[in-house]
C-alpha cells in the first residue's frame, strides 16, 4: 500500500488564544472595559448612584461640581451624577431593544432573499432603495409623530427603519456565500433550506453583521438620546441622557456641566461599542 | 553553446519572516543560465520555486531576507540598489506571471500599456513606440495588431491576455525572460501555442529563460537544464532529458511516477506517501526523509547537500537511485 | 451486458446575461451562453465515464446539472426510470443520497465553522443512514475508508492541506453510501504527488463500494488512466465519445485529436506531433453555426460551415460528432 495514512497539517495553538489575542489588543481591551462598566452601572444603578436621582432640593439648585456633587446639581436641585448613572439603565436598554429587533428581522429577511433571490429579492430591492433614500432620522421621526412619542414606540419606529440596514447586508453576504462550494454540497447533499440557510451559510455569513451591529448600538443610543432631547422619545422626569441634555440646554452659558456630562457619557459609551465592534471582527473570522 | 552563463545565481537564500519565526523559503539555490538556454524550476506548491524566481529580480525584498548572490551579466543584483534594479527590470530581464488578468492594468488600454514600457526602456520616438507596439503584438500573434491597441484587458480572452503579457514583456528586447507559471490559468490547446511563442521568441532573440512550473510535462517539453525544488531546496539538478529519464533523487522519481503515463490503466498509480511538510515545521535532516522510502537512519539526522554525480548533473541525497542505463526500456 | 443507470437525453441550458441599458434602448434581444447544446450521454453501471474538454465548454456546468444544481432549459436527465426533474421527483431527496458530488476547490466545499465529525455526522443524520447510537463509529469508519487518522474528527478544515481536505469531500458523499459519484475535477487544486494518493483512494474506493463515476477534469492522462469511456465536449456538445484506450490512442475527431496531441508528453524528445490548433475557444455567448468546431478545423469544408454534424458510430471506435471522420482517419 503506496498511500499510508496521512496526518493531518499543523495544529494550531489552544482554542482559547484568539480571545487572548483579541484581548491584547488596547483597543478591544479598552473597549471590554467601558462596555463592563457601563453594563454594571445600567444593572445597579441605584448601587453606584450617591443620590436619588428624582430628589429635588430647592435650596441647592444649579451648583457647580463639587465634592458632594461631582457633576453638579440641576434646576430643581436633583444631583447631575446620579440622574447620569440612572439614566444609564434606559441608554444601554436602547442600545439592546432599538437594534436586537432590526438585527434578527434584518438576518432572516437577508438570508431568505439573499438565498432564494427571484421575485422576493426584487420586491426586497425595492423596499430598500424607498427606505435607504429617505434620511434615517426623518423617517424615525415621522414614523414616532404617527404613533405618539414615548420610549417603545420610539423603538418600534427605530426598528421599522433598521432592519433594512441589516437585512441588506446579510442579502451581500449570503450572496457572496453562496459562491462557495460548501453551499453546493449542502443541496447535493439533499439537506433541507433551512438547514442550508441557518446551519451553514448564517454562522458563515454573520460576521459583519453582528460588526455592524455594535456600531448599531451605539447610534441607536445616539438616535435615542436625539429623540428624548427632541421630547419624542424618552419624557421627563426620566433620566436619559439626551432629556438631560435638553433640560441643561436653558442654562448652557451659566450651567455648563449639565449637558455635557451626559453627552460625555455618550460618547463614551459609544466609543465602547465601536472598539468592541473591531475587536469582534478579528474574533469572529474563520480561520484557514 | 558554453559561453559565458549570462544568469548565475549562487547560494541564493531567501527566509520570510512570520509571526517571529523565520521561514526558510528558499535555501542554497544555485545555477547558472547560458544565452539562449531555459532553465526550468519544478516543484510542488511551497517548494520554493516561485519565490527564487521573485528573488532574481529583487521582487523578494519587500517581503523577505535574500542572501547569496545573483549576477547577471557579471553585476551582483542582490545589493544592487531598487533604483538600479529598475533600469535593468524590464529592459534587460523581464518577468511574466501566472494570472495574465491580475498583472495587466484594467484601467489602461493594451496600447499604453505597450508603449509605456517602451517610454521607460527605449529612445524610441512617439511614431516609433506605436510602431513597435503593434509590431510586438503581431509578433506574439494577435490578429488585427493595430485595431486591438485601443482595446482594454478585459476584452481579450485568458490565451490572449498572455500574449498581450508576453508583448509587453519583451516589448523592450530583454535578455533574460523570468516566467513564473505562464501557463497554468491556460487550456492545453493554448498552453501549446504560448509555450511555443516563448521558445520561439526566445530562439530569435538569443534571450534566456526562466520558466517556473510544477507540471513536468511543460519541464520535459520546454527546458534545457531543469532544477527539482522541494522544500526551499534543490533536490536535483541537471540536463532535462538525464533527470527526466534517469532521475536520481527518490523525490524526483516519486513525482515522475505520479503522472499517469505509460501505466496500464485503472492500476494503482505510484505515489509519494504523506505530504509537502509546512516551511513551519521542516523535519530536521532531509526534508523529504518522512516521505522516503529509500530513508535511512542518517537521513533523519543530517541533511544530504547537492553533490555532483556525473558532469552538469547533482542530486542531494545519500542514496541516490541506481543510475540507469541510458536506454532504460 | 451492464446496466444504464442513468439516462441524459438532449440537455440543453442556457445562462441569461443581464442586458446593457443600451441595448434595452435599442431594443436588442437578450444574450444568453449556451453552456450545453444538447447533450445526450448514458453511464453504465459501475464504469467511469471521463468527460473531458477545455474551460468554458461546459463540463463542469453538465456535472452540476446532474446534481440538479442547475436545473436545464430543456432535456431530461433519467435515473432509475425516473425524470429527476419532474415535479414531483425534485422533492424527492434521495436522489440527492444516491447521486453525489465533489467539487473542484478543496477551500471552499467544506463549510469552514464545522468539524469534520459534525460534518459527516450531518450527512448521516439528515438522511438517517444509522441509528443515532451508531453514527459515532460509523464517522471513525468512513475517516478510516478515507485514510485520515481518526483525530481528524475534532478538527476544523483549515487544519488541513489541500489533500486532506479532498479527502474529508470524498468521506462525505460516501456517508450517504451513494451509488453514482460525481467526481468535478477533483484533483486539479492537488500537487503532482497528492493527486496519485486521491485518484487511487477513488479508484479503490470505486472497487470496494461498486461506484458508478462521472470523472470530470482537464488534465487529459488523469482522465485516460481513471476512465473506462470518455467523452469529449467541445462548446456544449459531446463531439467524440467511445472506449478510453480507442478514444485516446486513436482519436476521431479532429478536436480530440488536437487536444490529445496538445498535453504535453514526459519525453523530451517526443516532440513530433503537436497538430497546432489555430485561435481559441469561440465565446458560448456566440456559438458559430453548423459545426461548433470549424473555425478552428483544419479539414473544413463548406458543409461544416453550415451543417450541424450529428453524433454518429463510426466502425471500431466509438460515436463521433464530425461530417468527415472517415476520410480523416485514413490519414491519420
Amino acid at each position: 500500500m503506496s498511500d499510508a495514512v496521512v496526518t493531518p497539517a499543523k495544529s494550531s495553538d489552544a482554542p482559547l488564544s484568539r480571545l487572548q489575542l483579541a484581548l491584547r489588543k488596547p483597543g478591544f481591551l479598552i473597549g471590554a472595559v467601558i462596555l463592563g462598566i457601563s453594563t454594571l452601572l445600567a444593572l445597579f444603578p441605584s448601587f453606584f448612584a450617591p443620590y436619588d436621582p428624582n430628589f429635588i432640593d430647592y435650596l441647592a439648585v444649579r451648583q457647580p461640581p463639587s465634592w458632594a456633587h461631582p457633576f453638579g446639581t440641576d434646576m430643581l436641585g436633583r444631583d447631575a451624577l446620579s440622574r447620569v448613572i440612572h439614566a444609564y439603565t434606559v441608554n444601554m436598554q436602547m442600545a439592546i431593544l432599538a437594534t436586537v429587533f432590526a438585527l434578527t428581522i434584518g438576518i432572516t429577511v437577508g438570508a431568505l432573499v439573499g438565498y432564494y433571490r427571484g421575485v422576493a429579492d426584487m420586491i426586497f430591492g425595492r423596499v430598500v432603495d424607498a427606505i435607504i433614500t429617505f434620511p434615517f432620522l426623518v423617517l424615525v421621526i415621522a414614523v414616532v409623530a404617527v404613533l405618539g412619542p414615548g420610549l417603545i414606540n420610539m423603538y418600534i419606529a427605530i426598528t421599522l427603519v433598521g432592519w433594512v440596514y441589516y437585512a441588506r447586508l446579510m442579502r451581500a453576504e449570503v450572496i457572496a456565500q453562496m459562491g462557495n462550494d460548501y453551499a453546493s454540497a449542502g443541496i447535493v447533499m439533499g439537506y433541507s433550506d433551512r438547514r442550508i440557510i441557518f446551519r451553514h451559510l448564517l454562522p458563515n455569513a454573520i460576521t459583519p453583521v453582528i460588526v455592524y451591529w455594535m456600531t448599531d448600538m451605539a447610534l441607536a443610543i445616539l438616535l435615542g438620546s436625539s429623540l428624548g432631547y427632541l421630547g419624542l422619545g424618552a419624557q421627563p422626569p426620566q433620566a436619559e441622557w439626551g432629556v438631560l441634555i435638553a433640560e441643561g440646554r436653558n442654562f448652557i452659558t451659566t450651567a455648563w456641566w449639565l449637558s455635557l456630562m451626559p453627552g460625555i457619557a455618550i460618547v463614551i459609551t459609544g466609543l465602547g461599542f465601536s472598539l468592541i465592534g473591531d475587536g469582534l471582527a478579528d474574533l469572529l473570522r474563520p480561520r484557514g | 553553446m558554453t559561453d559565458h552563463p549570462i544568469l548565475e545565481v549562487e547560494n541564493l537564500c531567501t527566509t520570510f519572516s512570520r509571526g517571529g519565526t523565520a521561514l526558510p523559503a528558499v535555501r542554497d539555490v544555485s545555477f547558472a543560465l547560458g544565452k539562449g538556454q531555459v532553465q526550468g524550476l519544478v516543484g510542488e506548491s511551497g517548494s520554493g520555486k516561485s519565490v527564487t524566481l521573485r528573488s532574481i529580480l529583487g521582487l523578494a525584498r519587500h517581503y523577505g531576507e535574500v542572501n547569496g548572490s545573483v549576477r547577471w551579466q557579471g553585476q551582483e543584483l542582490t545589493t544592487m540598489s531598487e533604483w538600479q534594479l529598475r533600469k535593468i527590470r524590464g529592459r534587460e530581464i523581464a518577468m511574466i506571471f501566472q494570472e495574465p488578468m491580475t498583472s495587466l492594468n484594467p484601467l489602461l488600454t493594451v496600447g499604453t500599456q505597450l508603449t509605456e514600457t517602451l517610454k521607460a526602456h527605449t529612445d524610441l520616438g512617439r511614431r516609433a513606440r506605436r510602431d513597435r507596439a503593434i509590431e510586438m503584438l503581431d509578433h506574439v500573434g494577435i490578429p488585427a495588431a493595430s485595431s486591438r491597441l485601443g482595446e482594454y484587458p478585459h476584452q481579450f480572452s485568458g490565451g490572449m491576455r498572455q500574449r498581450v503579457m508576453i508583448a509587453i514583456a519583451l516589448a523592450a528586447s530583454p535578455k533574460l525572460l523570468l516566467a513564473d507559471e505562464p501557463t497554468t490559468a491556460l487550456d492545453v490547446t493554448i498552453q501549446a501555442q504560448i509555450l511555443d511563442l516563448i521558445l520561439k521568441l526566445a530562439d530569435e532573440m538569443s534571450m534566456g529563460v526562466v520558466l517556473v512550473t510544477h507540471d513536468l510535462g511543460v519541464v520535459a517539453q520546454t527546458c534545457d537544464t531543469v532544477s527539482v525544488m522541494y522544500a526551499g531546496r534543490v533536490v536535483e539538478q541537471g540536463d532535462v532529458r538525464q533527470v527526466l529519464q534517469t532521475p536520481r533523487h527518490p523525490y524526483t522519481e516519486g513525482l515522475i511516477r505520479s503522472v499517469p503515463q505509460d501505466v496500464p490503466p485503472r492500476t494503482q498509480l505510484y505515489s509519494v506517501p504523506g505530504t509537502p511538510p509546512s516551511l513551519f515545521s521542516l523535519p530536521e535532516g532531509c526534508a523529504f526523509a518522512p516521505r522516503c522510502q529509500a530513508a535511512s537512519e542518517a537521513c533523519g539526522s543530517a541533511r544530504p547537500t547537492l553533490q555532483d554525480i556525473a558532469p552538469g548533473r547533482q542530486t542531494a541525497c545519500f542514496h541516490p537511485m541506481p543510475a540507469t542505463q541510458e536506454d532504460a526500456a | 451486458m451492464t446496466q444504464t443507470v442513468m439516462k441524459i437525453e438532449d440537455l440543453h441550458l442556457s445562462f441569461p446575461v443581464s442586458r446593457s441599458l443600451l441595448d434595452m434602448v435599442q431594443r436588442k434581444p437578450g444574450k444568453s451562453v449556451n453552456a450545453l447544446n444538447g447533450v445526450t450521454l448514458e453511464l453504465l453501471q459501475g464504469e467511469t465515464l471521463g468527460v473531458v474538454g477545455e474551460s468554458g465548454c461546459g463540463k463542469s456546468t453538465l456535472a452540476r446539472c446532474i446534481v440538479r444544481l442547475y436545473p436545464p432549459t430543456s432535456g431530461q436527465i433519467h435515473f432509475d426510470d425516473q425524470d429527476i426533474f419532474d415535479e414531483k421527483a425534485r422533492k424527492d431527496r434521495t436522489y440527492n443520497r444516491r447521486v453525489q458530488m465533489m467539487f473542484q476547490d478543496p477551500y471552499s466545499s467544506l463549510n469552514p465553522r464545522m468539524t469534520t465529525g459534525d460534518i459527516l455526522t450531518e450527512a448521516l443524520r439528515v438522511h438517517e443512514m444509522r441509528p443515532e447510537a451508531e453514527i459515532a463509529s460509523r464517522v471513525a469508519e468512513l475517516l478510516e475508508l478515507v485514510r485520515l487518522p481518526q483525530d481528524a474528527a475534532e478538527k476544523l478544515p483549515h487544519e488541513f492541506s489541500g489533500g486532506q481536505r479532498q479527502r474529508i469531500a470524498i468521506a462525505r458523499a460516501l456517508a450517504v453510501e451513494p451509488e453514482v459519484l460525481i467526481a468535478d475535477e477533483l484533483v486539479s487544486a492537488l500537487d503532482v504527488s497528492v493527486q496519485a494518493q486521491v485518484v487511487n483512494l477513488l479508484l479503490e474506493l470505486q472497487e470496494r463500494l461498486h461506484l458508478t463515476i462521472l470523472f470530470v477534469a482537464h488534465d487529459l492522462r488523469l482522465v485516460r488512466h481513471v476512465s473506462n469511456r470518455v467523452a469529449v465536449i467541445y462548446l456544449g456538445r459531446i463531439v467524440e465519445i467511445g472506449d478510453s484506450e480507442t478514444l485516446f490512442s486513436s482519436p476521431s475527431h479532429p478536436y480530440s485529436q488536437a487536444l490529445l496531441s496538445a498535453a504535453p508528453s514526459l519525453d523530451p524528445d517526443d516532440k513530433g506531433a503537436a497538430i497546432q490548433l489555430e485561435g481559441e475557444l469561440p465565446s458560448p455567448l456566440n456559438v458559430p453555426p453548423g459545426c461548433p468546431f470549424h473555425v478552428r478545423c483544419r479539414h473544413v469544408t463548406a458543409q461544416c460551415r453550415t451543417v450541424i454534424p450529428e453524433l454518429r458510430a463510426l466502425e471500431g471506435r466509438g460515436e463521433v460528432a464530425c461530417h468527415h471522420s472517415e476520410e480523416i482517419n485514413q490519414y491519420a
